[in-house]
């Protein structure tokens, strides 16, 4: 894991919502005008935001004038970096895009089943050696992906999969990500027990329960668990470029790498539209999930 | 609360004392359970044991190994650690991923708490602001990324157009030994806004009826900042510094990206987990490259115990 967070979701604060939402006390009503601290995020926000402008505009440039122009004002458009770096390696970019696509749905579904099904356990289950089972799943989120990988490799090449997405995905219908699991965990904990009890008096066992009473209302986390596996699984490169080195089957991550070696240091255009075309997914996720993305990883609540 | 959280609740509730009643119904509650919980939790614990305890045990056995992958590993006793210390590329890499971890992490969450400061003083636009500052963290693991930053660092990137105008001739910053880490702490600060919208709730969860009564006392903004503000978030900075110490140590795609699988120039951005790598699968020394693993279990270990440790004089849990 990288800057990834354990989240709670707690129904209690919403962090998608605006200061407006809270009554105004004291202190913020003697606020004074806040031009300094708008100039200030504004800086943030330009020189934060800066780099990924000028990569979208210098897929749009001709190749001398990208180092050359350090602004973002394009005068010239000249669109025929993307065609040219869609087909610049062996197969069509076109193709690592739909095998990217492949990894992320099995990991997504993966990840939505075998997660859940433990949460529910964990959060209104009692059975035997519980809390050393539930102290186990806390400490693996925590564990390096290092020193599993060697022996995994071995693994999945005594089974036969190097070289095809099980190795990826796998994992996932394991809950391997066990971060998914303990934010299902926190949610399931926030669901009434009177409606599991409400359900149990009607005649259904945990099988319903889970199906019929859980999982429905467990769809925010749901949501934040697809938006996570989505763009984690998207962005992976280590466990891709181990196990994925068929060029047919490149992700588009590993694609992305070969793309350096194999341009002659010049294109720089195509190397930067296919950069853009690889982000396009992740941002789209970014602009429709956001509200889902925020809830997950804001309400950690700490403590 | 927080995994963190969890664990350290886990640790200090033992079994509380039932009526023998209780303890029945207790007993015929779990029994009737127990068969339920082995279905719900049969993916996760085939995952445990088969692809999480297993590995972890199976590599602690190869670190004492010759292991390559075509052979049969032998047995080699204490050659692996005895590799390790007279090895000056470990030395290199273990400089490299420290100076990495230490200098861009408290610079990071320094940012990310700033500016999740600024944000929650009820400033307009929040919603916008915070998106902004959110995104980089969303795309910053990404190969595209680390691309990006080899052309906006490179000897002729953006960094060198802007500085050109001024009439500076830059360095080609990720080729110098001096600066090549530079830009990859510089590539983790930018990717301050997770840490920072951790920050921003944790802030609003503080009672605004606390700074009101400061003040009415008197107390000004720095005052507040530090009895009030910086003890009640505590726990989350601690669970941010925790986190991203554990993340930061397995830093890979971006040192890999920035110096096209080298860890160079001089091995100065030789990251841990790339030189894993490079041993483990460049060169298939997997035995050598699972002690390797477990040096950094250790110290990852070493550091997380320590933070714990160090959290009981300065994090504030009001329970």
């Amino acid at each position: 894991m990288t800057t990834e967070t354990l989240a709670t979701p707690d129904p209690t604060i919403d962090p998608a919502a605006e200061p407006g939402d809270r009554p105004l006390t004291v202190t913020q009503r003697r606020r004074r005008p806040r031009i300094l601290a708008h100039v200030g995020l504004i800086l943030v926000a330009v020189v934060m935001l800066y780099p990924l402008l000028w990569m979208v505009t210098s897929s749009l440039r001709p190749n001398d004038q990208i180092f050359t122009h350090p602004g973002l004002f394009v005068d010239t458009f000249d669109l025929s970096h993307y065609p040219d770096g869609w087909n610049a390696l062996s197969k069509p970019f076109g193709s690592y895009l739909l095998n990217s696509v492949v990894v992320v749905l099995g990991s997504v579904v993966g990840n939505l089943v075998s997660c859940s099904m433990a949460a529910y356990a964990f959060a209104r289950l009692k059975f035997r050696a519980k809390t050393v089972a539930f102290a186990a799943m806390l400490l693996t989120i925590m564990l390096p992906v290092h020193v599993l990988i060697i022996p995994q490799y071995v693994l999945f090449a005594q089974l036969g999969w190097i070289n095809t997405y099980l190795p990826l995905i796998v994992p996932k219908l394991l809950a391997t990500d066990a971060f998914f699991v303990f934010l299902m965990v926190q949610f399931v904990r926030g669901i009434p027990r009177e409606l599991d009890e409400a359900a149990r008096i009607d005649g259904a066992g945990h099988a319903r329960i889970f199906l019929q009473v859980i999982l429905p209302l467990m769809v925010p986390a749901l949501a934040t668990t697809t938006i996570f596996t989505f763009i984690w699984t998207w962005n992976d490169f280590f466990s891709q470029l181990i196990f994925v080195t068929d060029p047919d089957l490149y992700t588009v991550p590993v694609a992305l790498r070969q793309f350096i070696d194999a341009q002659s240091q010049s294109d720089f255009g195509a190397l930067f539209a296919m950069s853009v075309v690889s982000l396009v997914p992740v941002f789209l996720v970014f602009l429709f999930g956001q509200r889902f993305l925020l809830r997950g990883i804001a309400t950690t609540g700490g403590k | 609360m927080s995994a963190i959280g969890e664990l350290r609740t886990l640790r200090r509730t033992g079994r509380g004392r039932l009526s023998p009643a209780q303890k029945e119904a207790e007993a015929k509650e779990r029994r009737r359970d127990s068969r339920a919980a082995l279905v719900f939790l049969a993916p996760w614990l085939v995952g445990l044991f088969g692809i999480t305890v297993g590995p972890v045990l199976a590599s602690l056995y190869l670190a004492f190994t010759d292991y390559n992958l075509l052979q049969d590993p032998n047995f080699v006793g204490l050659e692996n650690v005895q590799r390790m210390l007279g090895d000056e590329r470990l030395g290199r890499s273990l400089a490299a991923t420290l100076t990495y971890v230490v200098v861009s992490v408290p610079i990071q969450l320094v940012v990310a708490l700033a500016l999740a400061y600024l944000l929650d003083r009820g400033i307009r636009g929040l919603a916008f602001y915070r998106s902004v500052l959110y995104l980089p963290s969303l795309l910053g693991a990404s190969v595209a990324i680390a691309v990006l930053w080899r052309l906006v660092f490179g000897g002729e990137g953006l960094v060198n157009a802007f500085l050109g105008l001024f009439g500076i001739t830059g360095p080609a910053w990720v080729a110098e030994p001096e600066t090549a880490l530079g830009t990859l702490i510089v590539l983790h600060v930018w990717t301050f806004g997770a840490p920072m919208v951790i920050f921003l709730a944790g802030l609003r969860q503080i009672p605004r009826q606390y700074y009101d009564a400061a003040a009415t006392d008197g107390a000004n903004r720095w005052q507040q900042l530090r009895s009030i503000t910086l003890p009640l978030l505590s726990p989350i900075i601690f669970f941010n510094l925790v986190l991203g110490l554990i993340g930061t140590f397995q830093s890979f795609t971006q040192a890999y990206i920035v110096s096209n699988g080298s860890g160079g120039p001089t091995d100065s951005t030789l990251f841990f987990s790339l030189y894993l790598y490079q041993e483990g699968f460049a060169g298939f020394r997997m035995g050598y490259a699972s002690a390797l693993a477990w040096l950094l279990l250790l110290i990852i270990g070493a550091f997380t115990a320590l933070n714990f440790w160090a959290s009981k004089y300065w994090v504030f849990y009001d329970d």
